[in-house]
């Protein structure tokens, strides 16, 4: 059905993003019980590999899979001690012999999760590659706005920020312009990729003309460490040109919505006011990540003969 | 809120074989009144009951069979639905993920008297799923089951409390229970018919047959 292992959208064809989308709409029901577990992987273990701190990603993994009833182990690695390549794939079969049944994996450096799932029998789940992909993020991007506005197909959506060096962009690029939206990337010139168009974007500097008539507005957060880093000039110039808040976003339709991935740097991508209020659906992105990532273990875990899905 | 369901595409019929039809619309009615009176005959506290249906075949039958309750007793029984795909038995040996239906029980089934409706039972596992899903919502009075068609070849210990019509299958054969009319001509709006397959690998196709696996 989704096979063996989601290590991008890029690689997702429109029949499994909705089978995806559809499995977590089911899924959420379970987060509104008194009893939040369901027995479908007991005696299953899903492990957390994360090279790269964040908290957010893994804790919504591991509620996805003790709801599951999955036991959930994490196993953070400090970048440092994973300098070299070799390292990394010695992680990957320590961890293989003690015979998962799903890994996720976040690393800074894009790749990192394919050359995992070549040496793991276990399915791998990217958790965040270096600026290539963050398909859980981007899914449940995706069941958010399903669910705010009921179709994508033939909505507009603007991504604003770092497009550049960002794996959520790249990742809800892929996928809204596969369910039939158009997408829109936005930011400072030195933040736009060079040739973003052939992913089927249109490419502005104008935050006005950008937002002109869009339904869902994306920002994306400026990594601290780009802060001062030369492609802009200064945290307040990009809030003031980019930074989105309630007089901005009269350029969009009076009914748009306003995301963003989290964690929000509260007055450089969005205003207090906007951070905390509709239209932004910041908290049902936290929510709905639960649920999507439930179904995605539900689908790809726990599989004994995972050879039979295609 | 807006389901995906309209994302799915339509369901395919496998190859089919054989089809007769064993129970029309008229006579599931009938039968599905006749229950009604036996829920009422063995139930003392009917403010108590709660239907819960397993879809997708148990709801349109949950529905008729609470209509009927409150034309007997003037007071409508509490509606529910559960899906039992995650608390199925073979998850783990299935090479596939079975597509998940949708879960809705407006309240705890505490000390209720919890009537599960299902449209074919077989082999029990399905209803055996049931009752595990049915304690994570509370702790009912008890538990008693309604079955549109009971085709035998029981591999639990599950009894069936209110029984439609018993249809003795092959295992060749498979019964499948239809809430939609097959043709716009047709005003037979529900019917139950036993299929022999033409394939003996079509009864494996998971979107397939509730009747499989019930």
């Amino acid at each position: 059905m989704i096979g063996q292992d989601l290590l991008g959208i890029e690689s997702l064809d429109r029949e499994r993003i909705e089978l995806i989308l559809e499995t977590a709409e089911k899924m959420q029901e379970i987060g509104t019980r008194d009893v939040k577990k369901v027995p479908t992987l007991r005696g299953r273990t899903v492990v957390n590999l994360f090279f790269e701190p964040s908290t957010r990603t893994q804790t919504s993994f591991e509620i996805a899979g003790k709801r599951l009833a999955a036991d959930v182990v994490n196993f953070s690695v400090s970048s440092s001690s994973l300098s070299k390549a070799e390292s990394l794939l010695d992680t990957a079969k320590t961890l293989d012999a003690m015979d998962p049944d799903a890994v996720i994996v976040r690393h800074k450096v894009a790749g990192v999760p394919q050359r995992i799932a070549d040496v793991l029998d276990a399915p791998v789940i990217n958790a965040g590659d270096g600026a290539h992909e963050h398909p859980t993020q981007a899914l449940l991007d995706m069941l958010t706005v399903y669910q705010e506005k009921g179709r994508i197909e033939g909505l507009s959506v603007a991504i604003i920020g770092d497009i550049a060096h960002s794996r959520v962009a790249r990742s809800n690029i892929y996928g809204f312009t596969r369910l039939g939206a158009e997408v829109r990337v936005a930011g400072p010139p030195t933040m736009l990729p060079p040739q973003v168009d052939v992913l089927g974007v249109k490419a502005y500097t104008s935050l006005r003309e950008a937002l002109d008539g869009v339904d869902v507005v994306m920002a994306l957060r400026i990594q601290n460490e780009r802060l001062g880093g030369g492609i802009f000039p200064s945290v307040r110039e990009y809030s003031s040109t980019f930074g989105l808040d309630r007089a901005k976003l009269r350029f969009a339709r009076p009914d748009a919505i306003v995301m963003h991935p989290g964690p929000v740097n509260r007055g450089v991508e969005l205003s207090h006011d906007l951070a905390d209020h509709r239209p932004s659906v910041i908290l049902d992105q936290v929510r709905n990540g639960v649920a999507l990532r439930m179904a995605l273990l539900y689908l790809i875990a726990g599989r004994d003969f995972p050879q039979d899905q295609e | 809120m807006g389901g995906l369901e309209s994302f799915k595409p339509a369901p395919v019929d496998a190859e089919q074989g054989e089809e007769r039809v064993v129970l029309d619309d008229t006579s599931i009615h009938r039968a599905l009144m006749r229950i009604a009176h036996e829920i009422v005959e063995s139930n003392a506290d009917l403010k108590l009951l709660y239907l819960v249906a397993i879809p997708n075949g148990g709801v349109p039958l949950a529905r008729r069979l609470a209509q009927n309750l409150e034309s007997l007793t003037g007071n409508a029984p509490r509606l529910g639905i559960l899906d039992t795909t995650l608390y199925r038995d073979d998850l783990a040996t299935r090479g596939t993920r079975p597509r998940l239906r949708r879960t809705e029980m407006p309240s705890s089934v505490d000390q209720s008297l919890v009537i599960l409706v299902e449209d074919v039972v077989s082999t029990g596992r399905t209803i055996r799923a049931a009752m595990d899903a049915l304690m994570d919502f509370g702790r009912p009075q008890s538990v008693q089951v309604v079955a549109l068609v009971d085709r035998g070849h029981r591999e639990l210990p599950i009894k069936i409390d209110y029984v439609g019509k018993n249809i003795p299958t092959q295992p060749g054969e498979s019964v499948v229970f239809r809430s939609e009319p097959q043709d716009e001509s047709s005003d037979e709006a529900l019917e139950v018919v036993v299929q022999s397959l033409a394939g003996s690998d079509s009864g494996l196709n998971p979107s397939q047959g509730v009747g499989e696996l019930a």
